[in-house]
């Protein structure tokens, strides 16, 4: 004791060695936040290059998006509907089956059960997208072909089909979250007023966490837009603005996969395009992004 | 067992005849296991019709568990298992043919803690009537129920404002309103003012006066005083086991068992 009374209080190198950490976890922080910002102006800067040569009515409204051949074309719309197409397609795959899904995870389910299907979603999440693909190809495909002939080898429906598969276990993991949450005193007094489970499940727990199940939904389905790989493989590379899912499609990613993959010369305006394209699938998915936050921070407050 | 004491038994040839038909409900050797472990030990006793029956004794004592059987709330904890026999009616509420979810139909229950409903004043009411083919005109409904929970004129002039707005013991009045809503034979009530201030505490005391008339209640509390007040019965439990059953004024002045006598003057637990 009267040795610790003998020390200084004043700062001494282990001090500063916190510091020193202390700045370096700030730098790693500011990483992800630098190369954000980097991105954006990427993109942006890239886009007005663009957009000096294109005029955004042509490119926002245009009908035909012929970007390399002459005559070039760049109407952006027939790459919106291809994502579109995927995405609803594959929202309508994944939204009832995750939502089943974690409705039985979270109210039905037994522990030992849980602890059986969520290393299984966990797993179905890490398969690589890439695999995904072939397995859309070569897998799904040949199905939709022997139930439809009339489906392409490239098509919509495959893609949108094995996307859903591919954005379920978000929706189940982070709806199983979202109704997890819901305090156990709501479901005990739903079931002291002679309700059954289902009664409570759907008109209790579900509407209760219903803001975290409508995030869960719009960050898969912000995945979905951005997906890449799966779509390229399975839908093809035909732009088209056509309604049926049994025709090959081009996705905005898709595009961007095409002209990366070297053929165009740097510094073109099909070149350009790919900022374009980029750029606007940035905002699609950054938009839903916020959307779901605001969704998320208003479900905070629910409960108390 | 042997420390089990019933009054009525002492006095069993003077006017306090009960018969089965004012029983509300009749416990017989009931004894309650969370995985084996017995909670409750052998309970036996009843619950008069019209009557406020209060459950007191020490945290842990098994209160609780024994309150929560009487509706098979406690159906929802893995491993708990009952034996013996709750009597409601002629029929056993743990019969292999009885449907728990019309048991709790009939035994509504209060919890400890207030849970409203992330819904409307009115749709935390109407709700669970909603779900249970109710046909009469649901406004009559929530005002007729939000009165006898004393809560109509506070509410009256927002029933479509977040029930979660409401003060704690305006929500816990909403509670009792919505088990009103489903006319219960039996309301339980899991130490329903422990969460609340006295002035509330007051409020739903009162509440329970004018409730019986119309409702068998049992009450599990922790508060000596108010189990004197509002009980007619009353029973004190310890590690499991019924100490003492009889009424209120017995229990409280002229205990049978040593041990009620020194929890109820407040000289141990």
């Amino acid at each position: 004791m009267a040795e610790a009374a003998n020390q200084s209080i004043k700062k001494s190198g282990r001090r500063f060695g916190e510091s020193c950490i202390i700045s370096w976890l700030t730098v790693c922080a500011a990483v992800s936040v630098i190369t954000t910002a980097a991105i954006i102006g990427l993109l942006l800067k890239e886009s007005l290059v663009f957009f000096e040569n294109v005029s955004p009515a042509d490119f926002f409204f245009g009908t035909s998006w012929v970007p390399i051949l002459k005559p070039s074309s760049y109407g952006v719309l027939p790459l919106v509907w291809g994502t579109l197409q995927v995405t609803i397609g594959a929202a309508i795959v994944a939204i009832p089956l995750g939502l089943a899904c974690a409705i039985y995870l979270s109210e039905y389910a037994s522990p030992k059960m849980r602890a059986y299907i969520k290393p299984v979603l966990e797993l179905l999440a890490g398969i690589p997208t890439i695999v995904y693909g072939y397995f859309a190809l070569t897998f799904v495909t040949p199905i939709l072909r022997s139930i439809f002939p009339d489906v392409q080898v490239f098509n919509s429906l495959s893609a949108a089909i094995v996307v859903g598969i591919m954005i379920l276990p978000m929706i189940a993991t982070l709806s199983d979250n979202a109704l997890r949450a819901v305090p156990e005193s709501l479901r005990q007094g739903a079931y002291a007023l002679g309700a059954t489970s289902y009664e409570v499940t759907t008109k209790v727990v579900v509407p209760a966490g219903l803001s975290g199940v409508m995030a869960s939904f719009l960050l898969a389905i912000s995945r979905a837009i951005g997906e890449t790989m799966a779509v390229t493989i399975a839908a093809g590379q035909t732009p088209n603005l056509s309604l049926s899912m049994f025709e090959s499609i081009q996705t905005m990613t898709a595009y961007i996969v095409q002209v990366s993959l070297g053929d165009t010369p740097a510094g073109g305006i099909a070149y350009q395009t790919l900022f374009a394209v980029g750029g606007l699938l940035f905002i699609i998915t950054l938009l839903i992004n916020i959307v779901s936050q605001l969704v998320l921070s208003k479900y905070r407050e629910v409960y108390e | 067992m042997s420390e089990l004491a019933f009054a009525e038994n002492s006095t069993a040839t003077n006017e306090t005849v009960e018969t089965i038909k004012d029983k509300a409900l009749d416990l017989q050797e009931v004894s309650i296991l969370y995985s084996g472990n017995p909670a409750v030990k052998k309970v036996s006793c009843y619950f008069m019709r019209n009557k406020i029956t209060s459950i007191i004794g020490p945290s842990g004592c098994g209160k609780s568990t024994l309150l929560r059987a009487l509706n098979r709330m406690n159906d929802f904890i893995h491993g708990v298992t009952l034996e013996g026999k709750i009597m409601f009616a002629s029929e056993d509420l743990y019969g292999p043919e009885v449907d728990p979810v019309e048991v709790r139909r009939r035994i509504g229950m209060v919890f400890q803690k207030p849970n409203p409903f992330p819904k409307s004043i009115y749709n935390n009411i109407a709700w669970a009537p909603g779900i249970n083919g109710f046909e009469g005109s649901k406004d009559e409904l929530v005002e007729h129920s939000l009165k006898q929970a004393a809560l109509w004129d506070e509410v009256k002039d927002r029933l479509h404002d977040s029930a979660l707005n409401l003060s704690g013991g305006q929500q816990q009045r909403l509670c009792i309103a919505r088990a009103l809503a489903m006319d219960p034979e039996i309301l339980l009530m899991d130490e329903p003012c422990s969460a609340l201030d006295p002035i509330s505490t007051a409020h739903i005391e009162d509440l329970l006066f004018d409730l019986k008339s119309r409702y068998t209640i049992v009450i599990v509390t922790h508060n000596m005083h108010q189990a004197s007040r509002i009980s007619d019965y009353t029973a004190f439990m310890e590690m499991g086991h019924l100490i003492e059953f009889g009424e209120t004024e017995q229990v409280f002045t002229k205990p049978l068992v040593k041990r009620t006598e020194e929890y109820v003057t407040g000289r141990f637990g």
